[in-house]
């Protein structure tokens, strides 16, 4: 049983890039639980000047499609000032791991 | 193990400051089964599998882009080599243009910029249908804006076709003064060794040893590979060469998860991802630029072909180990006009068309989007192919020419194509070449196989 749940889950990454700031992960996790997605890990960093965050969440449950998702996020970015994208983990996986 | 902030602003940044893109992807449609006498009835047949599939495929290369967050920049349509369409229809000119037009019509119902495949397999000689498509290309490539053409004009196992090389001549010229500054040029491409599964345009065309449907994927990062080679100016071209297969192996790898898929939605086998370095008229999206990054002065310069051949041959490890369904022409592209280091290298005089033919000697993919002034003769237009393709046939390689006579123009002059084809400044080449050499006609045999110096 969980190992099938496993199977069928769907990660995605969301990264954050920008100016750091009080409030940033608050309002994407507020975001993300309004469409019913679970946070798995967060882990922030700086590099090249930039501040960075990844966001690992679990869409297999969304209430919402990824483009609506997208949307959602497009319009936290414009608030906040802040570059997000939002990808299937799977991307990184076959890119970064032979 | 999950993946790292470091792993993933990697990526992320290959896109956002890199132009990491998937160039196109391009679904191969078997016509074969629609042939027939009438063109009418062949029209609809195909019209509707086009359009069908079309956007279908456009649906979906939206919804791939939704999920991976990388950008899929083309989607195009290669169908069977349309003188083998011709076959059975009337031979003359008008019945070869009505069917590109209802080719450009499915095309454009579709969403799709580009279908490729108005073109012929005439290496060793050219059947009554082949050369009435000849015939059409000036009139169907001027009166269409979305069909590509293609022309197999030799190969290592059957030579060069100088007749049809002679006759290519003056299709061209025809074909640049029926459009405006010999854009038509830009849609058609004659190879010598042609892949049968190539995704990016004007050469691809859904061969006849393909299945019904296939889905091919090109993907590019010239400005990827500069950025890697720009932030190791000081290592030595051992450790240089190894970080370009590196950064070429995951790109491809993004490439063939983002291809697997598309080919799995759509219910259509998985072709190949084609590797190719495609340039764009983008800042720092430049193959150029990259030799100039390993520390050429110049691209023409001497040095220029070393530079090259190693860039292209890491490139091409590097994607091999990555996927095991490397194919296409996955060399690097090199087309003057698409690119502003070699624009830069032309204006400047460091590349003539000498060193460029030199430079497709140890990469893909051919003398690429350079233009000539107008009033070349067709006889040196046939002497440049077949120099270039000469290259291929000896060397067991694709070679192409995509050339543009643009009437009114002389040497130094600029011309704005617009949009991806960028502008080209128009090279100096002789005005009297070899005009006897190309009238023998005759086909120059095939190559020995042994010998190889």
């Amino acid at each position: 049983m969980a190992k099938q749940k496993a199977k069928t889950a769907q990660i995605c990454i969301m990264t954050v890039t920008g100016t750091d700031r009080v409030g940033i992960i608050a309002r994407l996790a507020t975001a993300m639980a309004k469409a019913n997605i679970n946070i798995i890990d967060v882990n922030q960093n700086i590099m090249a000047d930039c501040f960075v965050m990844t966001m690992a969440v679990d869409i297999t449950k969304a209430a919402i499609g990824m483009d609506i998702i997208k949307k959602r996020l497009d319009k936290i970015a414009k608030e906040m000032s802040l570059n997000i994208r939002f990808q299937d983990e799977n991307i990184f996986k076959v890119m970064h791991r032979v | 193990m999950r993946i790292s902030v470091e792993e993933v602003f990697e990526t992320v940044k290959m896109t956002l400051d890199h132009h990491f893109d998937i160039r196109t992807v391009t679904l191969g449609i078997n016509l074969k089964d629609c042939m027939d006498r009438n063109l009418g009835r062949f029209a609809e047949r195909a019209h509707r599998r086009i359009v069908e599939k079309g956007k279908l495929l456009n649906r979906f290369a939206k919804l791939i882009e939704h999920k991976y967050g990388i950008p899929i920049t083309n989607r195009r349509i290669a169908i069977t080599p349309a003188a083998l369409l011709l076959e059975p229809l009337p031979r003359n000119v008008t019945t070869a243009v009505r069917l590109a037009k209802a080719l450009d019509a499915a095309a454009r119902e579709a969403g799709i910029d580009f279908l490729g495949g108005f073109g012929a397999m005439v290496q060793k000689g050219m059947t009554s249908a082949d050369e009435n498509l000849i015939d059409a290309i000036p009139r169907a490539l001027s009166t269409t804006k979305r069909v590509c053409g293609f022309l197999n004009l030799a190969s290592t196992t059957a030579g060069i076709n100088m007749n049809a090389v002679a006759k290519f001549g003056h299709t061209l010229k025809d074909l640049a003064r029926r459009s405006r500054n010999g854009i038509g040029c830009a849609k058609i491409a004659v190879f010598a060794n042609v892949p049968e599964d190539n995704p990016f345009m004007a050469g691809a065309h859904h061969g006849i040893g393909e299945p019904d449907f296939s889905l091919n994927i090109g993907i590019s990062g010239p400005g990827v590979v500069r950025n890697v080679v720009l932030q190791n100016p000081d290592c030595d071209l051992t450790q240089l060469s190894e970080v370009i297969k590196r950064t070429v192996f995951k790109i491809t790898r993004a490439g063939e998860l983002i291809g697997r898929e598309m080919a799995k939605l759509m219910k259509v086998e998985f072709g190949i991802v084609d590797i190719s370095l495609a340039p764009t008229t983008s800042a720092g999206d430049s193959v150029a630029e990259i030799v100039e990054a390993m520390g050429v002065k110049q691209m023409g310069l001497p040095g220029t072909t070393a530079a090259l051949a190693m860039l292209v041959d890491a490139v091409k490890k590097g994607g091999a180990m990555a996927s095991g369904n490397v194919g296409g022409l996955s060399g690097t592209f090199i087309p003057v006009s698409e690119d502003a280091g070699m624009i830069r290298a032309v204006k400047a005089g460091t590349l003539t068309l000498e060193k460029l033919e030199a430079l497709t000697s140890v990469c893909s993919v051919g003398l690429d989007m350079f233009a000539v002034p107008g009033d070349t003769p067709a006889d040196v237009l046939s002497a440049i192919i077949a120099d270039e393709l000469s290259i291929g046939v000896i060397n067991n390689k694709t070679t192409s020419v995509r050339v543009i006579p643009i009437p009114g123009k002389k040497p130094g002059d600029i011309v704005h194509f617009g949009g991806l084809l960028g502008s080209a400044p128009v090279m100096k080449v002789a005005k009297i070449a070899s005009a006897k050499f190309i009238a023998r006609r005759g086909r120059i045999p095939s190559p020995i196989q042994a010998l190889r110096n």
